[in-house]
């Protein structure tokens, strides 16, 4: 299966932020934001051609500082945040921003298709999300499938919920919550909820989860010791609303019911170090990708605790498909909860793997040293599941 | 002389005929040679003329004159010998002719006394014939008044017989009055149509009613014993009483007696429950223990509670049988008066009574049975299991057809299970329970793990005398659980002793042997361990720090152990006391090793993950608590690295204690920190060299990623294998690549890069003995500096000297 082999691209930087273009439905496209400490950050945008199996880069400046988060708007294809590193005075402080491609982007680089010799375009600075009063911020996120307008940040201990108006050239504060308690607690991720009119927020603080009420801007609930050590990242199911992945250094990926946050609903360990990133798709709720610092990316097939219906069509499905070969008889014993597939084209940790918003069967992974690697659901498993 | 000679001749002839017919030819030729010598004188061939002339020409005168007078005298005596003779045979003829004639007159007179006689008999005949003419009349007169006395007398005993009937019931002898009525009810019968008698036969009957009606209210009555139960019911039948009705009064008189019976074992049963129970509630503050102490005290012991439905119940079941079928099934008498189907009848009623009463009994004992939760002393339950089956059989045997035996069988075997399933609990409990001590005796302040930090192996020697030592632990944990499954096996295998007598049974030779002991004892013991071991792994990092990691470890080695010994020991044993002869499938030896040695692979994989997150952890925090990019220029190495190699060497110890050593790669003869000054100088500077010019800004990576084109890539958690140097690699490796994790999420300032060289060197000093191959600790401190350096503002390495020289200070 030829099709079926990933496809490797290497930045010249070290990275760590990744995300997919969430806006663009038609194209596969990625935003890869670099980490360099000394030099001149740069945006890439990947595109993927599906039929043709290669890859189209585009460079863009990000002159601010290395880049630790990004995030693209689910509205507006051309806009983004970034959350970077700016030192000032020997102090080092993570700022946020709205920035807006520049328009021209996509023509100018198909017309010199070396253009890294050429000195790319900068980013537009949209408006900073300033963050003078709350401290380093740890990520930005869009209200999922929203206009585009509201923000939250997460700074130390705060969650900052921001409007953006006059096409995204101001952001305001309309509400913001801090997180009590003893000693220094600080955000290191948060999910904005997809399900009840993305009115709910969950993040991580060192080992718990917390979900919390946009509306009130008041915790809901928390998951005190969610993993044994640090949690790293969340993220929701995208057709369960109650149901929650998390992934943190004890090297184990969680799942939670958050009615019942007395313990989790299932618990994988297949990582041996930590956990950095999880991410479901975002049709088919039983796949899901998690991604290490073992340098590994694991593609976990979570059937029992998805949406779907747990071993439907069965009897169906071998009448009509008894003539078939024994190949695809195979594939479709996978029925159990399952590790489909272990890709271990990175040589360095895994920061970050999102799924492409155009192609539910494809996802990108990132790697610190600079490798993304785009690869494919396993064909058999997708005709398994569609059919 | 002459005629001597001729008449001995014809005498001589006589002689010899005799002699051959007394077959003495031989003796005669023996003679006739003898006698052939003419001149014997005394021989019968004596020739006088041969002899006088032999003599005449051998002898002298003298002699012949000698022999002259001795042949005279020789002569003459035999002349008078010869006179004498002749005297006396005529005397005798004389006499005879004397005699012959004096027998003539005495004949002649016997005669006629015969004659006299003869005439005399027939006269006396005569005589008696007359008599007994005469007599004939009065002998038939006399023999039928002597039938008319014997008749008068028995007329005489029918009449008395009322009173004497009634003098036998007041007497209390019924027996004798009933077999006397019934000898004279049909002579009463024959003659019931004559007034008189049938005035006696009323009367009869009256006193036999009234006989039957007081027999019955014996009957009824419930003190009476069995026997006189036995009797009455004996006496009621030969009086015609409806068999059925009988059976049915019996059956149903022997109940109330045998419930009485069960009654009492009904509330001893519930007398025990509610003293214990009782003794619970009044007693809730007492310690557990002391509970089931009491209650045991009070309440009567298995046995005895079986002894007395045996000697009880069974026993008196047993008695109602015999006598129940001595009365109506087997009577000798069956065929005269009783119905043709009353055997039949009466033993279905006899099944039925002691099928329910059975079945009552066998409830009261399941359920005493199932009182019986203490697994200490099993012979007793089995020894009581023994008598009630015994017992059983006894009963069995008086009453083939019923199902009592397959029932008593049926609890036995119930009973025998649930023992097994009991003892496995216990085991189970028993293997948790020393598990918790080992908890407790780790988690006890242990010398070992500080004072080992200092010089390996001295603590451990001087934590011996206060605390027991890992292999200690582990030994006695290993023994403890040996030993235990020994004392249950033994237990088990009383079920199976020759002298029990349900031990001959299928089940108990085969089924109990392969599908209870073996699979549901001893197997399900050994998964149960690799299960709750395999949970320690699963549960213990959900709350961090609820498993000791040494726990962990000890397990590990435990299931290990098992794999490579112990369960082919256990199950050795197990296949030799119960020798099995059913052969269904069992567990095998090598799938039970398998699932040991994945448990053992499982808890080491996860010791070495949890030991690895407990010190990625403390380099977290340290690199996370720290303002890398203001810091002062590095004076020390930092204390979290000197604990970082300290738990490392606390780990070994622990390790060490445990597991084999193992296989390292061959040090190069100069792995000390000459080579690392080597290393860190020459690799560490060209790497550096780039970041000097800004100019180039790819060869940074360019360089980096060059350098691992070279290097192995480096698996952080590759499988563990059961040896020191495995565990150890594992744990470093884990370590320190959380520290290049965490170094790459901070900014650090010149003296912060610093202060990193400074740390990695000490570790460099001090953790490649721990591992299998030193350049992989090479390898991840080389990334961590260089990950450093990378995200430095302001990157000027420290001199090595003076890193060497601040790692020696401390």
């Amino acid at each position: 299966m030829e099709d079926d082999a990933p496809v490797i691209y290497g930045l010249e930087f070290q990275c760590r932020a990744l995300t997919a273009q969430t806006a663009e439905t038609d194209a596969i496209r990625f935003l890869v934001g670099t980490q360099s400490f000394k030099f001149d950050n740069q945006i890439h945008i990947i595109d993927f051609d599906d039929e043709n199996n290669i890859i189209n880069k585009n460079v863009l400046l990000h002159q601010a500082g290395e880049i630790w988060h990004i995030g693209a708007s689910p509205a507006d294809k051309g806009v983004l945040t970034t959350c970077y590193n700016k030192i000032s005075d020997s102090r080092v402080l993570t700022c946020a921003a709205v920035w807006r491609m520049p328009p021209e982007w996509e023509s100018g680089s198909h017309d010199s298709p070396d253009d890294s010799a050429h000195s790319p375009q900068a980013l537009q600075l949209l408006c900073h999300l300033d963050n003078t009063a709350h401290g380093n911020v740890a990520c930005v996120l869009w209200e999922p499938m929203g206009d585009g307008k509201r923000l939250i940040s997460l700074a130390e201990s705060h969650i900052v919920l921001w409007d953006l108006q006059e096409s995204s050239t101001k952001a305001t504060i309309s509400s913001s919550a801090t997180l009590e308690g003893k000693g220094q607690l600080k955000f290191t991720s948060g999910k904005w909820s997809p399900h009840h009119n993305s009115t709910q927020l969950a993040t991580a603080n060192d080992t718990a989860i917390r979900g919390w009420d946009l509306r009130s801007m008041s915790q809901i609930y928390c998951i005190e010791n969610a993993h044994g050590q640090l949690v790293r990242d969340l993220d929701f199911n995208p057709n369960k609303q109650y149901y929650l992945a998390s992934c943190g250094d004890d090297c184990k990926v969680k799942f939670w019911d958050v009615r019942h946050i007395s313990e989790p609903v299932k618990t994988l360990e297949e990582h041996s170090h930590w956990v950095w990133s999880v991410r479901y798709n975002h049709s088919h709720d039983q796949l899901l990708l998690t991604a290490s610092s073992d340098s590994r990316v694991i593609l976990s097939n979570m059937v029992s605790i998805s949406s779907e219906p747990f071993g439907h069509l069965v009897d169906d499905d071998d009448l009509s498909d008894s003539e078939e070969n024994h190949h695809e008889e195979k594939s479709k014993e996978p029925l159990q909860d399952s590790i489909i597939a272990t890709y271990e084209e990175h040589e360095d940790s895994v920061y970050a793997a999102e799924w492409s918003s155009a192609d539910p069967w494809l996802f990108a992974s990132l790697s610190y040293d600079g490798r993304l690697v785009i690869n494919r659901v396993p064909r058999a498993l997708k005709y398994r599941i569609l059919l | 002389m002459e005629d001597e000679g001729g008449s001995a001749a014809p005498k001589r002839r006589v002689h010899g005929l005799l002699q051959l017919y007394y077959g003495l030819s031989k003796e005669e030729k023996a003679e006739q040679t003898e006698a052939a010598d003419p001149c014997d004188i005394n021989g019968p061939h004596f020739d006088p003329e041969l002899y006088l002339n032999k003599l005449r020409k051998e002898c002298s005168l003298t002699e012949l004159m000698d022999q002259e007078s001795c042949m005279v005298k020789q002569i003459r005596s035999l002349d008078s010998d010869m006179q004498t003779l002749v005297y006396e045979n005529y005397n005798k003829f004389i006499s005879a002719t004397d005699t012959i004639r004096k027998m003539k007159n005495d004949f002649k007179k016997m005669e006629d006394e015969m004659d006299c006689l003869s005439a005399n008999m027939a006269s006396i005949t005569e005589f008696s014939a007359k008599i007994s003419s005469t007599l004939q009349d009065q002998h038939t007169h006399i023999t039928k008044l002597s039938g008319v006395h014997s008749l008068v007398r028995k007329l005489q005993f029918l009449f008395e017989f009322p009173a004497w009937l009634r003098r036998c019931v007041e007497c209390g002898e019924f027996g004798r009055a009933v077999s006397a009525q019934r000898k004279a009810r049909c002579v009463l019968n024959h003659y019931n149509n004559i007034t008189s008698f049938r005035g006696i036969q009323d009367e009869c009957n009256t006193i036999m009613l009234e006989l039957t009606l007081h027999l019955r209210q014996r009957f009824s009555d419930s003190s009476a014993s069995a026997k006189e139960l036995s009797e009455c019911v004996e006496l009621l039948l030969q009086l015609d009483e409806p068999a059925e009705e009988l059976c049915d009064k019996f059956l149903s008189h022997a109940h109330s007696q045998l419930e009485v019976d069960l009654q009492g074992l009904e509330a001893e049963l519930s007398d025990s429950t509610q003293k214990l129970s009782s003794g619970l509630n009044l007693s809730p503050e007492c310690p557990s223990e002391t509970n089931p102490f009491l209650s045991l005290a009070s309440r009567m012991d298995i046995l005895e509670f079986i002894d007395r439905g045996c000697n009880e119940f069974v026993s008196n079941l047993c008695l109602v049988i015999a006598s129940y079928q001595e009365l109506f099934i087997t009577r000798p008498q069956g065929g005269d008066h009783t119905l043709k189907h009353l055997p039949q009848m009466a033993n279905q009623k006899l099944q039925q009574f002691v099928d329910a009463l059975a079945g009552r009994y066998f409830t009261l004992v399941e359920r005493r049975i199932q009182e019986e939760k203490g697994v200490g002393d099993n012979s007793l339950l089995v020894r009581a299991l023994d008598r009630f089956h015994r017992r059983l059989q006894a009963l069995s045997k008086l009453l083939p057809g019923s199902e009592v035996t397959t029932r008593g069988t049926e609890i036995v075997i119930n009973a025998a299970q649930e023992r097994i399933r009991q003892y496995l609990c216990a085991l189970q409990s028993f293997y948790m329970d020393s598990l918790t001590d080992v908890r407790q005796a780790l988690a006890a302040p242990r010398i070992t793990v500080g004072g080992a930090s200092g010089a390996l192996g001295s603590g451990s020697t001087a934590a011996k005398d206060v605390q027991p030592t890992l292999p200690e632990l582990l030994s006695s944990l290993s023994n403890s659980i040996l030993n235990q499954i020994k004392s249950v096996l033994m237990s088990v295998h009383l079920f199976t002793a020759k002298d029990i007598t349900f031990s001959n049974k299928p089940y108990f030779k085969g089924e109990f042997c392969s599908q209870g002991v073996r699979e549901g004892l001893i197997v399900s013991f050994i998964k149960f361990i690799c299960q709750s071991s395999r949970q320690f792994c699963e549960s213990a990092g959900d709350r961090s720090s609820s498993t000791p990691p040494t726990l962990l470890l000890l397990l590990s080695r435990l299931c290990l152990d098992y794999d490579t010994s112990t369960i082919s020991y256990i199950l050795t044993l197990t296949d030799e006391q119960f020798l099995t002869q059913l052969h269904s499938p069992v567990t095998t030896v090598t799938t039970l090793c398998a699932e040991a040695r994945e448990a053992a692979q499982k808890l080491l994989n996860h010791y070495v993950k949890v030991q690895g997150l407990i010190i990625s952890q403390m380099l977290r925090k340290s690199v996370e608590t720290r303002d890398w990019v203001n810091t002062i220029e590095p004076r020390n190495v930092r204390a979290v690295m000197k604990r970082v190699v300290e738990d490392t060497t606390a780990i070994d110890v622990q390790v060490g204690l445990l597991y084999e050593e193992g296989v390292r790669k061959a040090h190069s003869s100069d792995s000390s920190k000459r080579t690392f000054s080597v290393y860190s100088s020459s690799r560490q500077q060209l790497r550096y060299a780039p970041s000097y010019t800004p100019s180039a800004p790819m060869d940074t990576n360019l360089l980096s990623n060059i350098h691992k084109l070279f290097s192995e890539r480096i698996d952080i958690f590759s499988p563990v294998e059961f040896n020191k140097v495995s565990v150890m690699t594992g744990i470093v490796k884990i370590s320190l690549k959380s520290l290049v994790e965490c170094v790459r999420v901070r900014s650090f300032g010149r003296f912060g890069l610093q202060q990193v060289q400074v740390d990695c060197h000490y570790l460099q000093l001090y953790l490649w003995r721990f591992v299998s191959d030193e350049n992989l600790v090479h390898f991840l401190l080389d990334e961590i500096v260089s990950s450093t350096a990378h995200r430095c503002i302001e990157p000027v390495p420290m001199e090595q000297s003076v890193i060497e020289l601040i790692c020696e200070r401390g």
